[in-house]
């Protein structure tokens, strides 16, 4: 009996482990599906840039509020703890690097996925739940092609925008606290910034990584509502699958990426 | 939405990432310093590097001039091979000196340089011959301690 119990355990870990590989594995086809069917949306750009605007405009206020009120405080905590060790101008490098290597890309790409995936999951699902999806199939439109390749595409382009502006918009709330409200010294701040930013190994690795969490996040979404059950909850599950399993995409890929970065394999 | 305020809020939205990328490049990176890109590489024999890293500053005078491109463990000399890159800007003499410097009490490593006065520059793959090694706390207290032992035994050997 209790080996019984024990090989169902075992087996149920064993389902829930292969569910989620599979739908990993499907996640990842279905971008290839979608790399292969997006020469439509450049030739006709107008489309990517309608996604740019829903997508990455209007993801504006959110992202750069964010971005001002996390370098706020990590100016406010930064000088804090520096303060202890008589090195408060230094409060701009590590204002700028964890802005500019971790936090811009990963909290902006998180935002995101929270803002702009949620919704193109709902709007993909809903589309697939009133059959539009069915009737532009019908008249030999690829709905991958016409409506979702230009919505990856516009997160694609949007997410390393969003992510610049957040690490930006953070480094004047940084200066802002630092500076002006708590008066480190403006020019020791922006120097030693300066000397310790270097632009290939922060700044271009900041900005690849936020192009790997757009293609991720975009790709998750369009995948989650492309394949939503056509009912009300259906929509309403695949937009929490969405966030849940982008916001670990994000922070796993960022793992694997800040390992490979930090050893300097490029 | 019409196309015109779509196009415009886009086109907005693209000016103002590169704004802040413009941004990010000059005032937060050093793009600027060191931005024209070409180097020379300089060798340096160093008996310990303490905690010197890739990419550590090499400054003369205080001021950047250079990178550290590589440490490597040199199996035939028993040492440290550093190898610099400095940028064509700045020529050096033959016999500069090169030396493992620290920043600050606990601040990082780096490679200071001292112009020699020979007529003869520093060429890409060039050694530099005299060069000094970074002071390691521990083998400055020990030898601190050394010496003071001694003098404890050169006062007791006087009272006798």
């Amino acid at each position: 009996m209790p080996l019984e119990r024990t090989l169902r355990g075992v087996r149920l870990i064993g389902d829930r482990t292969l569910r989620i590989v599979e739908r990993v594995g499907a996640t990842v086809a279905f971008l290839g599906l979608i790399l292969a069917q997006s020469g439509p949306s450049f030739r006709r750009f107008g489309l990517v840039i309608r996604e740019i605007f829903y997508a990455g405009v209007q993801s504006l206020i959110i992202i750069l509020v964010s971005g001002l009120f996390v370098g706020m405080v990590l100016g406010l905590q930064g000088h804090e703890t520096l303060q202890n060790y008589g090195s408060e101008q230094s409060v701009g490098v590590l204002v700028a690097l964890s802005l500019v290597r971790e936090l811009g890309p990963v909290v902006s790409a998180l935002l995101f996925a929270s803002r702009a995936g949620s919704a193109i999951t709902a709007e993909i699902g809903l589309m697939k739940a009133t059959e539009q999806l069915s009737a532009m199939e019908m008249m030999a439109v690829s709905p991958i092609a016409r409506v979702v390749a230009p919505r990856f595409w516009g997160g694609v382009f949007s997410m390393p925008l969003l992510a610049m502006l957040f690490s930006a918009m953070g480094i004047i709330g940084g200066f802002l606290v630092a500076v002006v409200i708590i008066g480190v010294d403006d020019g020791a701040f922006w120097s030693q910034m300066q000397a310790a930013v270097d632009f290939r190994h922060d700044i271009v690795n900041g900005i690849i990584k936020s192009v790997v969490f757009g293609v991720a996040v975009s790709a998750i979404a369009t995948f989650e509502g492309y394949e939503a059950p056509p009912t009300a909850e259906g929509v309403s599950g695949a937009t929490t699958r969405t966030v849940v399993s982008s916001s670990l995409a994000i922070l796993a890929l960022d793992l694997v990426m800040t390992a490979f970065m930090l050893k300097g394999w490029n | 939405m019409e196309r015109g305020t779509l196009n415009l809020w886009v086109g907005i939205f693209v000016l103002l990432g590169f704004i802040s990328f413009l941004m990010l490049a000059f005032k937060v990176g050093n793009l600027t310093a060191g931005g024209s890109g070409s180097t020379y590489t300089v060798v340096a024999h160093f008996d310990n590097i303490g905690q010197l890293k890739e990419r550590a500053p090499v400054r003369s005078a205080g001021v950047l001039v250079g990178r550290v491109q590589g440490v490597q463990f040199d199996p035939v000399h028993y040492n440290a091979e550093v190898t610099m890159a400095i940028d064509s800007q700045f020529k050096f003499p033959k016999d500069t000196s090169a030396s493992v410097l620290t920043s600050g009490i606990l601040g990082e490593q780096y490679i200071g340089l001292d112009a020699g006065g020979d007529d003869k520059m520093l060429k890409n793959g060039d050694e530099i011959k005299l060069t000094q090694g970074a002071m390691v706390l521990e083998r400055l207290i020990g030898q601190f301690l050394f010496s003071k032992a001694q003098e404890g035994n050169a006062d007791k050997g006087g009272q006798k």
